[in-house]
């Protein structure tokens, strides 16, 4: 009977221990998902990735040019109109994004901004400094991915860009 | 004796105040019901209703689309009016919808819309209107609540008769009300017996819905009123309903009432097709539009026609027959088996119901009174299958529920009356308010009504609303036909006079519902992909802007360099990809409409400034929290000014 008493507070305070952890909040996250302690109440794989069709680690083989142009021209479609790469527009620059966010997170919040910007701290916090919902622009997994691929090819050039430069 | 004198005047006044304010509650309750009407009708915020209800706008031009059976007003689809709300009829893209063999019409009278069938069943994939005054049949395209087509009908001079499918829509039937000499030429009105004569015409639709002229049949000058296409066993036949067989051209509403009985003409078209492969027409000389939208160019194209194949009943026997038919017969029903052919005879004491069986066997043993002009015309006995008495003043209009009764329509004595089909009785009927014209079963002209529901389509509400000066709403009462006994759930308001409606279960049109029209797809010559390709051109005093829209900013936003004199076409695209985001745009002293631009769509406006100054545009529709911040400026300076063409966004 004692015994059963103790691990059942055992289990309580196991219990609220995991509560707390969980209305801890987003109030420490700055602004970047990557890289952070996830103590935002969200699973780890949510936390660095976002929500959406994205649900495992991409295998990202090395830059595929043809695609990337491809990425270009539906970033001036269907991006441009609110994001520059080197200056903010009506949302952040974008030149940099995948030193800010996983490849993962970006396609994710790329195809499904709506529940990102309701449920993730970095969304939330990117829709309080632009004022401004990202908008679904009707991106499907492909062409997300060429996004990426566009993205990746801007992280390259930026990478040799600051080794050139040391 | 005085206590007894004083009992009776107290008895006798509680008598009279309880008559009093029985009759005063009588007066102001109006049919008003306790049971659990409201809760019938009660659709919870959030949910959706069970039927779409399309209704015509009458003499507004256009059609309203409903809710049931909340009665809740969705949208009003512009068809035959110009509405300056959604641009139609006012920018570039719309304007070649409008046209007619006799110019641009900014307006006309919508009457009956009629959903495209598959095997006789509403499909849901569009919806027909026929324009009265100028002759025309639009295609409505129900993935996009947009009209997709109009072709004028040559040869016609009131489209009434219109626009009824077939089984699998083969041909949308159309007849005109008014006789013509045909072709139209100037003689005097006195030689109507001589001169005047009727079409019956036959729209062919393609798998794709485009519509085309297959033929029409000459027929002697009468007015020719309401028509339905036949189903089942009497699918190849069409029947319309004829007024006038007086031939009269003045004071119809005596001359037209003399003979005992007019005529519904049965027209074999598969015996016309024969005929049409048989080259047994002739080919007349006339001017007839088509225009249709382009979805892709997001525009809309004129194509001007000039030859109809016309049947003649004399050369082409076998053609058509008159079933005679009482007094001034109006709508012409043909129930769910295909076997009965209600009409509803204006001024008739019955509703006639022929039988299809027996009008087959009365034309094989030629059981004919006599003939009009090639025409055989039936025996009255040889088809009927049996009257509906005391069935109210004035049918007009009959639909089915499919379990076996009619619903007919009583202008004059303004009620809906039920009856049986099979024994012709009147088994149930209820009063509408007020002067019902047409009514509408989920269905019920279909080979399968969903039945639940019949409304009741009336032109008069007199104290029914809160009154709004002269002129009052019309509206429609929601009858549940469920049970034995109809039971009124609910009035509500309509726009325009609603000559007909009809419905559909919602779940048949949402899934097909666009949400966007996908960027990538436009083929407008002026549209751009990417806001970087916004610029302004000019070519002589026309000036093309090539501006793009996404929350919450135009690109250009600041355009130098117009001048007075100057048509500045401002070619709109919207960039935004998502559902229920459209964008306005309107600029200062604009002389014809707002643009409002769908995601993914193009749309242009033509601006002519007349003075020179600065001129204001801005974003008409609540787009973001920063609509406020959706606007942009145009310099316009004199003519014989230096300022360059100069545009862009926040530089």
């Amino acid at each position: 009977m004692n015994r059963i008493k103790l691990f059942l507070t055992f289990v309580m305070i196991i219990f609220f221990a995991v509560l707390q952890a969980g209305c801890g909040g987003d109030s420490n996250n700055s602004d970047s998902a990557k890289n952070k302690n996830n103590n935002s109440g969200l699973p780890d794989w949510e936390f660095e990735n976002g929500f959406g069709p994205i649900k495992k680690k991409l295998y990202l083989v090395p830059l595929d040019k043809t695609m990337a142009s491809e990425g270009e021209k539906i970033f001036e479609s269907k991006c441009a109109s609110c994001h520059k790469l080197d200056e903010r527009y009506v949302g952040p620059a974008q030149r940099n994004v995948l030193q800010r966010v996983t490849p993962e997170f970006f396609m994710n919040m790329v195809i499904n901004p709506e529940e990102n910007l309701e449920k993730h701290p970095h969304a939330k916090e990117m829709l309080a400094t632009y004022l401004q919902k990202m908008t679904n622009q009707n991106i499907n997994l492909t062409d997300a991915r060429k996004l990426l691929e566009y993205f990746r090819l801007l992280n390259e050039e930026l990478k040799n860009d600051s080794t050139t430069n040391k | 004796m005085n206590r007894k004198y004083i009992k009776a005047v107290l008895i006798s006044s509680a008598v009279v105040a309880a008559f009093a304010i029985f009759h005063y509650g009588c007066q102001e309750s109006k049919n008003l019901s306790a049971g659990d009407e409201a809760a019938r009708v009660y659709v919870a915020p959030g949910s959706y209703d069970e039927f779409y209800m399309f209704t015509s706008g009458g003499f507004s031009g256009q059609v309203g689309v409903y809710g049931l059976p909340s009665g809740r007003l969705f949208r009003q689809i512009p068809v035959f009016s110009q509405d300056a709300e959604k641009a139609y009829g006012y920018s570039e893209e719309s304007k070649p919808m409008l046209m007619t063999s006799f110019g641009f019409l900014p307006w006309d009278d919508a009457h009956h819309p009629e959903l495209s069938q598959t095997d006789g069943v509403p499909d849901g994939r569009w919806l027909f209107i026929n324009a009265n005054n100028t002759p025309r049949v639009a295609r409505i395209d129900l993935s996009t609540f947009t009209t997709a087509e109009i072709i004028e009908i040559p040869n016609s001079g009131g489209n009434h008769g219109s626009p009824f499918v077939t089984e699998n829509n083969e041909y949308v039937v159309a007849s005109t009300r008014f006789s013509l000499p045909i072709p139209n030429e100037d003689v005097p009105i006195s030689s109507y017996k001589e001169n005047f004569k009727g079409t019956l015409t036959f729209i062919k639709v393609a798998p794709d819905g485009k519509l085309n002229i297959a033929f029409q049949i000459l027929v002697p000058g009468f007015d020719y009123d309401l028509a339905h296409a036949g189903k089942g066993p009497s699918h190849g036949w069409a029947f319309f309903t004829s007024y006038n067989t007086e031939q009269a051209n003045t004071l119809l509403e005596v001359n037209a009432s003399q003979n005992d009985k007019d005529f519904i003409a049965a027209v074999n078209w598969k015996k016309a097709e024969e005929y049409i492969a048989k080259g047994n027409f002739t080919k007349t000389s006339t001017t007839y539009y088509r225009n249709y939208f382009d979805e892709r160019k997001h525009m809309a194209f004129s194509e001007k026609n000039s030859e109809v194949k016309i049947l003649t009943p004399e050369d082409c026997p076998g053609l058509i027959y008159y079933l005679p038919t009482p007094k001034s017969p109006h709508g012409v029903d043909v129930d769910p088996t295909g076997e009965y052919i209600a009409a509803g005879g204006k001024l008739a004491a019955v509703i006639p119901v022929h039988s299809f069986s027996k009008m087959i066997k009365a034309i094989e043993s030629k059981d004919f009174d006599t003939d009009v002009n090639g025409i055989p015309v039936l025996k009255y006995e040889s088809v009927l299958a049996g009257e509906v008495e005391n069935c109210g003043l004035g049918p007009l209009h009959t639909e089915f529920d499919g379990n076996g009764f009619g619903y007919t329509s009583a202008f004059i004595s303004s009620e809906i009356v039920k009856w049986e089909i099979g024994t012709w009785k009147v088994v149930d009927r209820i009063p509408t308010y007020y002067s019902i014209g047409h009514l509408s079963i989920p269905g019920g002209d279909s080979k399968k009504p969903w039945g639940k529901y019949v409304v009741a389509l009336n032109k008069i509400t007199k104290d029914r609303y809160l009154p709004t000066g002269p002129e009052l709403t019309q509206s429609a009462q929601l009858i549940d036909i469920s049970g034995d006994k109809m039971k009124l759930l609910l009035d509500f308001p309509t726009i325009g006079e609603p000559h007909y409606a009809q419905s559909i279960p919602a779940e048949i049109l949402m899934k097909n519902s666009k949400k966007i029209y996908p960027i990538e797809e436009n083929e407008h010559p002026y549209s751009i992909k990417a806001e970087k390709d916004a610029r302004v051109e000019r070519k002589n005093n026309d000036v093309h802007v090539y501006m793009s829209t996404i929350r919450t900013h135009f690109a250009p936003d600041n355009i130098e360099g117009i001048k007075v004199g100057d048509n500045v076409y401002f070619h709109v695209t919207n960039l935004e990809q998502d559902w229920d985001i459209p964008h306005g745009f309107a600029v200062k002293g604009a002389q014809n409409s707002e643009l409002l631009i769908l995601p993914g769509m193009t749309e242009t406006i033509v601006w002519k400034p007349l003075q020179a100054g600065i001129y204001p545009f801005y974003c008409t529709d609540f787009c973001s929290a920063l609509h406020q911040e959706m606007q942009g400026y145009v310099r316009v300076s004199p003519r014989n000014s230096n300022v360059e063409l100069a545009w862009g966004t926040g530089k």
